[in-house]
């Protein structure tokens, strides 16, 4: 592999409430690259995505997850966090009582145990807003409270841009948005391939939001493996054929 | 910022009475006319105030304790006289209180003086100068702002005497006869007619002075068309060797005026706190009740309106916090009289290791209230699988054109949010903190910013440690 290894998953089974979901997931993804994952509903994509996390609801079985050269298999989520791995939510939960801001600032001083200038991060949290045609006045309302499915979209993507994590996993997030939040979107993160350079796992079943991104892998996912692994090129094929071959394949 | 500085020993004198051996015997005994007479002496009471105390305490010894809600049995009934009278042995020492309440004194970053005075040992701090130059302040305005002493011989005695335990009164329960009989400082206010007083005025600098805070009787009358924000209580816990506080509020809110009752309350967790609150509403008036309850053993706290007046108001916002060892049984009630009048009730309430959080509401619609609406509503949180919640609401509709509701919703913290916030580096405790300050914020919004501030470090504070 020509770029450093950022995580590998290795032979990974997840249970979820005692049902196992993955059974035996293998990954690896180098710095920068950016990673497609695709596949039919219920195959265990958002589920390798709260694994990841560590979501503590989705029990590692067996396998190990390593990441910048650690194994975080057992870490809670707070410092996989700390590390430097994201998810955007594909349901973003409403927290009252928190404004998006504050959150943000919150967590960038979690993040690097720093104290954030007031007056500089509401420069660039504006700033970053405007890429992503967010009304500022959203900066001051409690956390996702009231949002439209497009606004808390938005709002995880303001944050992977003002975290600037290594890793971003992306579940769905173009999900249920109209073309134009779809665009804008794809533009945040365009911009977060541009400027962290981090790495990116976008889970998705359309192909609308990777038109715009450069894509450096693309993986296939069927009843809780990984069965194919290809390049852009694999996104175009699954856009015309579907998953049906896979499915087949599988039985 | 405020000047603070050291002054004496809390004066204990008033309640000093140098014949031990007849005290020995009185303990035995109860509450006994010679010492509520002496009370009253020593208080330098008007005449009328010796008799009405002395009724008081008649009532008080026949009624019987209240069964139907929190236990308050470890509230020692005949060692009453030690509660109204704490003697020199029972003075409290530094040394004394207990380690969380030091610690919370701590956290909340309160001067050293100022903790003493809290935990009512040792030196007090002036709060007088304070209090005196707000005081000023507002009687340019023709506000009368005193402490309830002064107020029964002041220029307004006449206005004291018509209302004294007029709407509370001493039949009404026991403790409310206790009370009469008993009572001690607080504050009293008068805003005359059309006034409206901008700076909101804080029993906090009255609670601290001496033998206040425990049988407080607090009278506000704001005549037709004023406009007055009263803040009662402090966020930092209180502490008294003595555990009883059965302090009682009257509130008579004018036509068109508007009256704001906000209190924090974060007793020690020793104490039962029996507080009697009534507001009686003229035409168009509005009364506002905050109220948060986070401290005491045992709570029985149902503020109470009553809306005389056609086209009066009230509005309730309450929070309560039950930790460990604590019954919090409160709420609120109201009486519709006038025609069109309105209440809307809002509380959330928050139970923690083994916490138990009760919401007791009353409406009563009378008959002639036509066009009463009424919207009660509660939620609940639990916050682990051995602390309870439970809403008692109860309605007395008697016209048919009211319009009343009831919403109550009990949950516990949503295992997903915790993750949600986790996975941008919040640790789990701050996490659950964050989500319990968010359901409490309701409240905040409705404090000034540096009560709204101090509630939410009580709320941290009380999360410490709550993962295991």
């Amino acid at each position: 592999m020509l770029n450093k290894q950022l995580l590998n998953v290795k032979d990974l089974y997840v249970d979820v409430e005692d049902k196992e979901i993955l059974h035996g997931v293998d990954l690896s993804i180098g710095e920068g690259e950016t990673h497609v994952l695709m596949g039919p509903n219920g195959t265990g994509k958002s589920t390798l995505g709260y694994a990841l996390m560590g979501n503590p609801r989705y029990t590692v079985k067996s396998g190990e997850i390593w990441f910048k050269g650690k194994n975080i298999t057992a870490e809670p989520v707070n410092e996989r966090a700390k590390d430097g791995i994201f998810l955007s939510f594909q349901n973003p939960l409403e927290i009252p009582g928190v404004t998006l801001s504050s959150f943000i600032r919150n967590a960038l001083e979690q993040k690097t145990g720093k104290r954030i200038k007031l007056w500089d991060f509401k420069k660039d949290l504006e700033k970053t807003m405007a890429i992503l045609q967010m009304d500022p006045s959203y900066a001051e309302r409690d956390l996702n409270v009231g949002f439209s499915g497009g606004e808390k979209k938005k709002a995880e993507i303001l944050q992977l841009l003002m975290l600037k994590p290594s890793l971003a996993i992306l579940d769905e997030t173009d999900s249920g948005l109209d073309v134009d939040a779809v665009r804008t979107v794809s533009a945040g993160i365009e911009e977060y391939q541009k400027t962290c350079k981090g790495s990116l796992i976008v889970i998705t079943h359309s192909t609308k939001i990777l038109e715009a991104l450069h894509v450096d892998y693309t993986h296939v996912m069927v009843e809780g493996r990984i069965i194919k692994t290809g390049d852009a090129s694999l996104v175009e094929e699954i856009n015309e054929n579907g998953f049906g071959s896979y499915e087949t394949q599988e039985q | 910022m405020k000047e603070k500085s050291q002054v004496e020993d809390i004066d204990r004198s008033i309640y000093d009475f140098k014949d031990d051996e007849k005290d020995a015997y009185r303990i035995k005994a109860g509450l006994t006319p010679e010492i509520v007479q002496k009370l009253s002496k020593e208080k330098h009471d008007p005449a009328w105030m010796e008799l009405f105390r002395l009724h008081s305490l008649q009532i008080y010894n026949e009624m019987a304790v209240p069964d139907w809600g929190p236990s308050i049995e470890g509230l020692n009934m005949d060692q009453i006289v030690t509660y109204v009278r704490p003697n020199t042995k029972m003075k409290a020492k530094w040394s004394d209180v207990p380690a969380d309440i030091k610690n919370t004194f701590e956290r909340l970053g309160i001067p050293e003086a100022e903790r003493k005075s809290l935990a009512g040992v040792g030196a007090q701090y002036d709060s007088e100068l304070v209090y005196h130059n707000v005081r000023e302040e507002v009687a340019a305005q023709g506000v009368v702002y005193t402490d309830m002493e002064s107020a029964l011989t002041g220029e307004y005695a006449d206005m004291v005497k018509k209302h004294f335990m007029k709407l509370v009164k001493p039949t009404d329960h026991k403790f409310a006869a206790l009370h009469g009989a008993v009572w001690s400082g607080g504050s009293f206010v008068y805003v005359p007619k059309g006034v409206s007083v901008e700076i909101p005025l804080q029993s906090y600098f009255r609670l601290n002075a001496p033998g206040a805070g425990q049988f407080e009787h607090t009278l506000i009358i704001v005549d037709e068309g004023a406009d007055l924000h009263f803040i009662e209580g402090c966020s930092a816990p209180k502490y008294n060797v003595a555990n009883l506080h059965a302090g009682c509020v009257e509130l008579f809110v004018g036509k068109n005026a508007r009256l704001r009752y906000s209190t924090i309350e974060n007793w020690s967790k020793n104490m039962y706190n029996l507080n009697t609150k009534r507001a009686l509403v003229e035409e168009g008036g509005t009364i506002e009740w905050v109220s948060g309850s986070f401290g005491s053993h045992v709570s029985y706290l149902y503020p109470m309106s009553i809306l005389k007046g056609r086209d009066s108001k009230m509005e309730f916002t309450g929070i309560t916090f039950a930790g460990k060892g604590q019954n919090l049984d409160t709420g609120a009630k109201v009486v519709h009289i006038g025609e069109n009048t309105s209440s809307y009730i809002n509380t959330k309430s928050i139970s923690k290791d083994g916490g138990i959080s009760t919401f007791r509401s009353s409406v009563v619609v009378n008959k002639g209230a036509e066009n009463a609406k009424s919207s009660v509503s509660c939620q609940s949180l639990m916050l682990d699988s051995e602390s309870r919640s439970d809403t008692i609401p109860a309605m007395d509709i008697r016209t048919k054109n009211a319009d009343v509701g009831h919403e109550a919703q009990i949950g516990s913290i949503s295992d997903e949010a915790v993750f949600y916030l986790m996975s941008r580096g919040m640790s789990e405790e701050d996490a659950r903190a964050c989500i319990v300050s968010g359901f409490a914020d309701n409240v905040s919004k409705e404090l000034p910013l540096e009560y709204a501030l101090e509630m939410n470090n009580l709320i941290h504070l009380e999360m410490k440690g709550s993962i295991g």
